[in-house]
């Protein structure tokens, strides 16, 4: 079959690999029909996480249609059309018993390694370095599911494909960045990055209740998309000094809960401030350039919430412990427990409460990954969201 | 009985490693006093009355074995002390030697006599040296460890399936087969690298239904080893703290590089993992298997393990 592979830094290929075969008995093969690069995967193209091989198939949103169950899954049959979660989850350990699908205690083959960077290894992740698993990707013609019987949804005919498979990844992902905000009425949520995961955030907290969304990044056309689909506030950060703009919009409190959606490769304003960070970072002194995260602690108002759904990696230099702890602050995080939301989210789409498939911009074969990831990463073309289709 | 080190392997913890020392101490102890406090009827029964040297010699020896007896009988430093017996039985026999060359009739047929009798000490004391060195040298090697996982099974389920030890080589990466030959013996067949195969028999020696097995390997195994399993009531409902302690002597030499090899660079990761596969048997019926980890188990694979970094190009 067809895959896209990671041959090194700043290299994918669509190459020749053998079909995926049943391994488990939970296992489940999936005829991929539509799939997805997510923001996370440039943090493997830019070559910031450890334990990839050349060779390893890349990408983790992906949906498509059963075509092969091992003997232990009795929920799908051949035929089915299936939206996939990314964090592989057993569905049997305490963790994935609790909800917390994304630290699943058994789906990682290779948690020792984990381990010594993590403390506790998470679960294992499709197609996210031998680190998390050394699971096969999604971005090929087909995939193998492991623990079938716990992860994919069945997708209902009135749902598209392009609406379907931001249930992988980006939609919950942004959805739990609010949700994790535990917003009330009259609330305002400030989202850094509007990526895919910003804007679902920005868009979930409009439908959590937020009073006022307020959306910051650099690219004009993605703040636009904020403006003009979520009715979001926006600060371009290389315009305007980003707290001093909250604290005005905010008369001074600051917003009540802010959301990470950027993670490790975040840019800043200031090009010396941007470069002290990024040669620590090339140094490996530090392993990411947190100035979304520090400028997000800063900027939320006493006792509020700061959330983390942005993908860190590794250790942070320089994190603002003072005002996190002097001010009452409450951190919450976590890779995205996508289980437990892919069905409530899926009754929103059918509700037609939301509309996900608003930040495509890119639709492509997936012969053409190569080119969809260079242009996600230059962002050229105002590019938000690439699909592939298979 | 709460420490797996109280449990005796019979290669290390038996008598003749704990009582050699004391034994030749005492004999030590005997020959010094004897020499000390009758000179003159030791000089004649060996055959030395003589010389007059012999009455310097004889309590100088004594004093000797006293200074050995000390050492033995205090404990420490054992395999030393065996050591300088066997170079005071050295410096007897040339003693000895140099006599018998001067003497004729009765006197040397004592002298040979004694000289035999000090010959056949040597052979006790070299015996016993090379012994107590070997077991401290195990002793030395020895590996213990205490690993525990949190099952979310309860104690008896967790118990019954370790208690099939027909199940082990399921989980444990370096095990090939173990056999149960009735309900307490077992065989055990590892496999390392290189074709290097570990095979001994072992015994269950305590058995505590859903709480505790602890086991041994039977003499004359190569690497001995002892364990105990504990399967403890996770506090809030949390299934079963399943809590190891493992201890074995990897032997010196080939074999024993080919035992540590066996166990990888870093054996606590190895039984650490074994855990973990034992939690995903249990919990969700299966190893747990990706295209990167296709066996789940294989003993290559956990050599090749390297944490925390990616392989090297050469190895990928």
């Amino acid at each position: 079959m067809k895959a896209t592979a990671w041959m090194g830094t700043d290299s994918v290929k669509v190459i020749d690999v053998p079909d995926p075969k049943i391994m488990n008995a939970r296992d489940a093969i999936v005829r991929i029909s539509t799939t997805a690069i997510c923001g996370s995967d440039l943090h493997l193209y830019h070559g910031y996480i450890p334990a990839m091989r050349k060779g390893d198939i890349l990408g983790h949103e992906f949906m498509g249609e059963v075509v092969e169950v091992g003997p232990q899954v009795r929920n799908l049959k051949p035929g089915d059309r299936v939206v996939v979660p990314f964090p592989i989850s057993c569905g049997h350990c305490s963790s994935c018993q609790r909800g917390l699908y994304s630290v699943c205690e058994n789906s990682n083959p290779n948690a020792g390694i984990a381990e010594k960077i993590m403390g506790h290894s998470p679960a294992g992740i499709f197609g996210y370095s031998h680190l998390l698993g050394g699971y096969a990707g999604g971005q090929a013609e087909y995939a193998r599911v492991p623990f079938a019987d716990v992860g994919p949804l069945k997708v209902p005919d009135d749902v598209r494909d392009d609406q379907a498979v931001m249930l992988a990844d980006v939609f919950p992902t942004g959805y739990m960045g609010a949700e994790m905000c535990d917003i009330k009425p009259g609330q305002v949520i400030a989202v850094w990055g509007a990526g895919p995961v910003g804007l679902f955030a920005a868009a979930s907290a409009r439908l959590l209740g937020a009073e006022r969304v307020i959306v910051i990044d650099r690219f004009p056309y993605r703040l636009r998309l904020a403006e003009e689909h979520l009715g979001a506030e926006t600060i371009n950060y290389e315009q305007a000094d980003v707290l001093d703009t909250l604290n005005e919009m905010t008369a001074g409190r600051g917003p009540d809960a802010c959301i990470d959606a950027v993670g490790l490769e975040s840019h800043h304003g200031n090009t010396a401030m941007y470069a002290y960070d990024r040669a620590k970072q090339v140094a490996r002194v530090e392993t990411e350039r947190p100035f979304a995260l520090r400028q997000a602690i800063l900027a939320c108002r006493s006792g509020g919430v700061v959330s983390v759904v942005g993908a860190y990696g590794g250790f942070v230099d320089k994190f603002p412990m003072g005002a996190f702890m002097n001010r009452s602050l409450i951190m919450r995080t976590g890779q995205c427990h996508v289980q437990r939301y892919t069905r409530p989210l899926l009754e929103r789409i059918q509700r037609g409460e939301i509309d996900p498939s608003f930040i495509v911009s890119h639709r492509m074969p997936l012969r053409d990954a190569p080119k969809g990831y260079k242009i996600f990463q230059k962002k050229q073309d105002d590019c938000t969201k690439v699909l592939l289709t298979v | 009985m709460d420490r797996v080190d109280s449990v005796l392997l019979p290669e290390l913890d038996g008598p003749v490693p704990a009582t050699l020392p004391s034994t030749l101490g005492l004999l030590s102890l005997a020959l010094g006093i004897g020499a000390l406090v009758a000179p003159g009827p030791l000089a004649r029964l060996t055959g030395v009355d003589d010389s007059a040297a012999a009455r310097m010699v004889i309590p100088a020896v004594g004093l000797r074995e006293l200074g050995s007896a000390a050492g033995l009988l205090s404990g420490r430093r054992p395999a030393g002390w065996a050591w300088s017996r066997v170079a005071g039985d050295a410096m007897d026999l040339t003693l000895l030697g140099r006599a018998l060359a001067d003497r004729s009739g009765e006197r040397r047929h004592r002298l040979t006599l004694t000289t035999a009798l000090i010959a056949g000490v040597t052979a006790v004391d070299v015996f016993a040296a090379v012994r107590i060195r070997r077991a401290q040298q195990a002793r030395a090697r020895m590996i213990r460890m205490n690993i525990g996982v949190t099952v979310n099974r309860s104690p008896a389920e967790a118990y019954r399936f370790w208690r099939d030890m027909e199940n082990l080589p399921r989980f444990m990466a370096h095990l090939e087969s173990v056999r149960a030959d009735d309900l307490r013996r077992s065989h055990w067949i590892a496999r390392g690298p290189a074709g290097h195969r570990v095979e001994w028999d072992a015994e269950i020696i305590d058995d505590q239904p859903n709480k505790s097995i602890t086991w041994r390997s039977l003499p004359g195994a190569r690497v001995p080893n002892a364990g105990r399993v504990r399967f403890v009531p996770a506090p809030g409902d949390r299934g079963t703290e399943v809590r190891v302690e493992l201890r074995y002597a990897p032997p010196a030499g080939a074999l024993g590089r080919a035992v540590a090899k066996l166990f990888g660079e870093e054996p606590e990761q190895q039984v650490r993992d074994d855990l973990r596969r034992f939690k995903q048997v249990l919990e969700t019926g299966e190893v747990v298997r990706s295209e990167g980890s296709p066996n789940g188990i294989s003993v290559r694979q956990q050599a090749m393990q390297r944490p925390a970094q990616p392989l090297p190009a050469s190895r990928r």
